[in-house]
């Protein structure tokens, strides 16, 4: 390079840094999203989370019902923001935004009032209450803190209402892996399902590479691996299956196949669902599930496929995700 | 003072002697490298911050599925970091691979916006990213090296280092109030964080020299510019024998004993009990320590030595891994063992490269300093990979016992491999 001044040079560095600033400020002006109208107050009537013939789902981030008989329907949405919910019983769990960069897990009542709420860390992914209503569980993905330099962490925690007894992270349970004792610092849980007594659960243990079905005791603090590859589960109402996503091929990368395992034979049926489905589904009664699918521009829908391996999926809820029937 | 200094990059001239010295903090062209790094890294930790915000709300993508090629990504980058030294060093043209190291890494910005939902695309992009930011760090150490006398080499990389670390501190700020101003708009924050990544190359294209003793390019001898070419023969001769091998060995066996940021941070939480929302600010801590310590440590690597330096970091890790299963508990625990950490990145980082580039020949400094950082970054791999092994067989308590245990031997192998080579180019700062 030929010599430049020192004043040239500086001008160049402000002249840049101004042409820079520009594009990124007129970038920003063109890409800055409107401000999200708030969905409509719905009809006459509130949400409920009462038991009835209804779907919960949420609509542009807001809970939202609609009819069981007719999910394409007319839509009740709350003004209540979750990025993920559920409900059982009454009782609700939702994924709630804290500040712009955190989220908490907030316990609501049938009116939908807040009855408990414990900060998490991380970004929201799965949320579950158990049938009776009692046990609530959440997981969220953390980024930054994992061991290898780039890869997320999932932190599960279970909370019961009753007593108000904390598990901020399932990390702290003893494992038995194959019959015999295993410790990892690279286990990580996610997708809890609550069995009938509200103390044995079910959920993904992952470590080593490998996703385990584990079966875990909340009183005992223990966990135990049942079988590989069997992601996000979510246990049948009368407590007989599972159904959850398979990795293609034991290969995350794949994508996943909406599955159901017989707990009583241990064997797995394909349901009729063949997109890849990154979900934990919701057993709408003993026979059909549903589940979350994104179209390719990510924006999501609501489908529904019977659990047997028999018909096809159908579109039930256009543009919503995270259902729950309200049982 | 520093801005001062960039004005005047030609002010401080290595052989202006030592009354000039006293007053310049660092030789311009230091100022230049850590300015550049300094908003690189703003760049760098702006995308960092919002990354998981944006693969998990902005495209609902489950990041579990990442972090699988991991190992593939370090082991291509650690070769392509030692290809990148020696071209460098073959065309002597340090800057323009140091410039090319830190376009990709501002292209890869860019390349978010393009890579929407497919989670391949992404994968790429990310390891074009990790890709220039090996490839630039050995050419930017070995152009420190050569712009200052080398008395003073601990303090020129305690400054480039400090600055680094600035960055990295305004970055996440930077991305917030980005978000804050457009809302949840993560693409905005990609293109402001190309823009500021695209004002660092600028900079450093007008402001960093090839030849920092601002000698002609065309008459240069100061590293050997009229020399024939550096040959491949040539640059494994560095690992046949001579003080180069002995340090690449040392940086190996350093890196043999650290067991990396996410475990010590790990141990330290479930010691705490500590509630997981703090986790991030464990690595606030350390790096506070380390932007205040560095320029320090620095200066009294120049005034006592490198190697001592270098050793007491490594005490300090140990002393943090003994901590880490020791007695002590509550806040002194995270106060003193943060600190610790933090002293132990300051006393090591920059000194060990100020410590081995007056060892490497001038010629072949970039590949000397690529091998030396890419020996360290396997062993890191390696002994993380151990580690694990030895939490599942032993239990955290006895692992992190065992690895205070490595850090004793490492040192006693460094001492024996380092200590008459350090004395042999270690000079005193004259008085």
């Amino acid at each position: 390079m030929t010599a430049m001044s020192t004043r040239a040079k500086l001008a160049v560095v402000v002249t840049s840094a101004v042409l820079l600033g520009a594009v990124a400020a007129g970038y920003a002006a063109t890409a800055a999203e409107a401000p999200r109208t708030p969905p409509p107050a719905g009809g006459e009537q509130p949400v409920t989370l009462a038991p009835g013939p209804r779907l919960l789902a949420i609509t542009d981030r807001h809970v939202s019902t609609v009819a069981t008989t007719d999910p394409a329907g007319p839509r009740t949405v709350a003004g209540l923001e979750c990025l993920r919910v559920y409900a059982a019983a009454g009782t609700g769990v939702c994924l709630k935004p804290e500040t712009a960069w955190s989220y908490q897990v907030v316990v609501l009542d049938a009116t939908l009032r807040q009855t408990r709420a414990v900060s998490v860390p991380g970004l929201p992914n799965r949320a579950r209450v158990s049938a009776s209503g009692r046990m609530v569980s959440w997981t969220t993905f953390v980024g930054g803190d994992s061991y290898t330099s780039s890869g997320f962490s999932t932190r599960t925690g279970i909370l019961d209402t009753r007593t108000g007894v904390t598990v901020a992270s399932l990390e702290e349970f003893a494992i038995t892996r194959d019959g015999r004792g295993y410790r990892n610092p690279d286990v990580n849980y996610w997708g809890v399902t609550f069995t009938a007594d509200d103390n044995r659960f079910y959920a993904t243990m992952a470590t080593g590479g490998r996703r385990y079905l584990v079966r875990g005791d909340l009183a005992a603090r223990t966990v135990e691996t049942l079988k590989e590859n069997v992601e996000c589960p979510s246990l049948s109402p009368d407590g007989t299956r599972l159904a959850f996503k398979e990795a293609v091929d034991a290969d995350p990368a794949k994508g996943w196949r909406l599955s159901v395992l017989d707990l009583g034979s241990m064997r797995v049926t394909a349901t009729a669902e063949t997109r890849s489905v990154d979900d934990q589904a919701a057993w709408l009664d003993g026979g059909k599930l549903a589940y979350t699918l994104r179209r390719d521009d990510g924006q999501p829908d609501v489908w529904g496929v019977p659990a047997d391996g028999s018909g096809t999926a159908t579109l039930m809820i256009p543009g919503a995700e995270s259902p729950s029937p309200l049982t | 003072m520093y801005l001062s200094t960039v004005s005047r990059p030609v002010a401080d001239q290595p052989d202006a002697g030592p009354r000039r010295r006293r007053f310049a903090v660092v030789s311009g062209n230091v100022v230049a490298l850590g300015t550049v790094s300094l908003i690189t890294d703003v760049s760098a930790e702006m995308v960092a911050a919002v990354l998981p915000l944006y693969l998990v709300l902005g495209l609902h993508l489950s990041p579990v599925a990442f972090g699988v090629l991991d190992g593939v990504h370090t082991g291509a980058t650690a070769l392509l970091r030692v290809v990148g030294g020696f071209a460098a060093d073959r065309w002597r043209r340090r800057k323009l691979v140091a410039g090319v190291g830190y376009a990709l890494s501002a292209v890869a910005k860019l390349g978010l916006l393009l890579a929407g939902r497919s989670i391949p695309a992404i994968g790429a992009v990310i390891a074009v990213d990790r890709l220039g930011k090996g490839v630039r760090s050995a050419p930017r150490d070995a152009l420190i090296t050569l712009s200052a006398p080398p008395e003073a080499l601990g303090r020129a990389f305690g400054v480039h280092r400090a600055m680094d670390s600035v960055g990295a501190f305004l970055g996440p700020l930077a991305a917030f109030a980005v978000l804050l101003v457009v809302g949840q708009s993560y693409d905005a924050v990609f293109v402001t964080s190309f823009c500021v990544a695209a004002l660092a190359v600028v900079v450093l294209v007008l402001f960093v020299r090839e030849r920092p003793d601002g000698e002609p390019a065309a008459g240069g001898t100061a590293d050997g510019a009229d020399d024939p070419k550096v040959s491949v023969r040539e640059a494994f001769g560095l690992l046949h024998g001579g003080p180069a091998r002995r340090l690449v060995l040392a940086a190996a066996m350093l890196g043999l004993a650290t067991i990396g940021d996410g475990f010590v941070y790990l141990l330290l939480q479930r010691r705490m009990d500590l509630g997981l929302r703090w986790f991030p600010l464990l690595a606030v801590g350390t790096s506070l320590a380390y932007l205040v310590l560095a320029a320090l440590l620095g200066v009294l690597a120049d005034r006592i030595g490198r190697l001592p330096v270098v050793i007491g970091g490594y005490t300090a890790l140990g002393a943090t891994y003994l901590l880490l299963a020791g007695p002590v508990d509550g806040w002194p625990l995270i106060v003193l063992a943060l600190t610790l950490y933090g002293a132990f990145y300051a006393a090591t980082d920059g000194v060990l490269i100020a410590l081995a580039g007056p060892v490497l020949p001038a010629r072949l400094r970039t590949t000397g300093i690529a091998l030396v950082q890419t020996g360290q970054a396997l062993a890191y791999l390696v002994s993380s990979v151990l580690f694990g092994l030895a939490w599942q067989s032993w239990g955290p308590e006895n692992a992190i016992r065992a690895a205070a245990l490595a850090v004793a031997g490492v040192l006693v192998g460094t001492l024996l491999l380092l200590a008459s080579p350090s004395r042999l180019t270690t000079r005193r700062v004259p008085r």
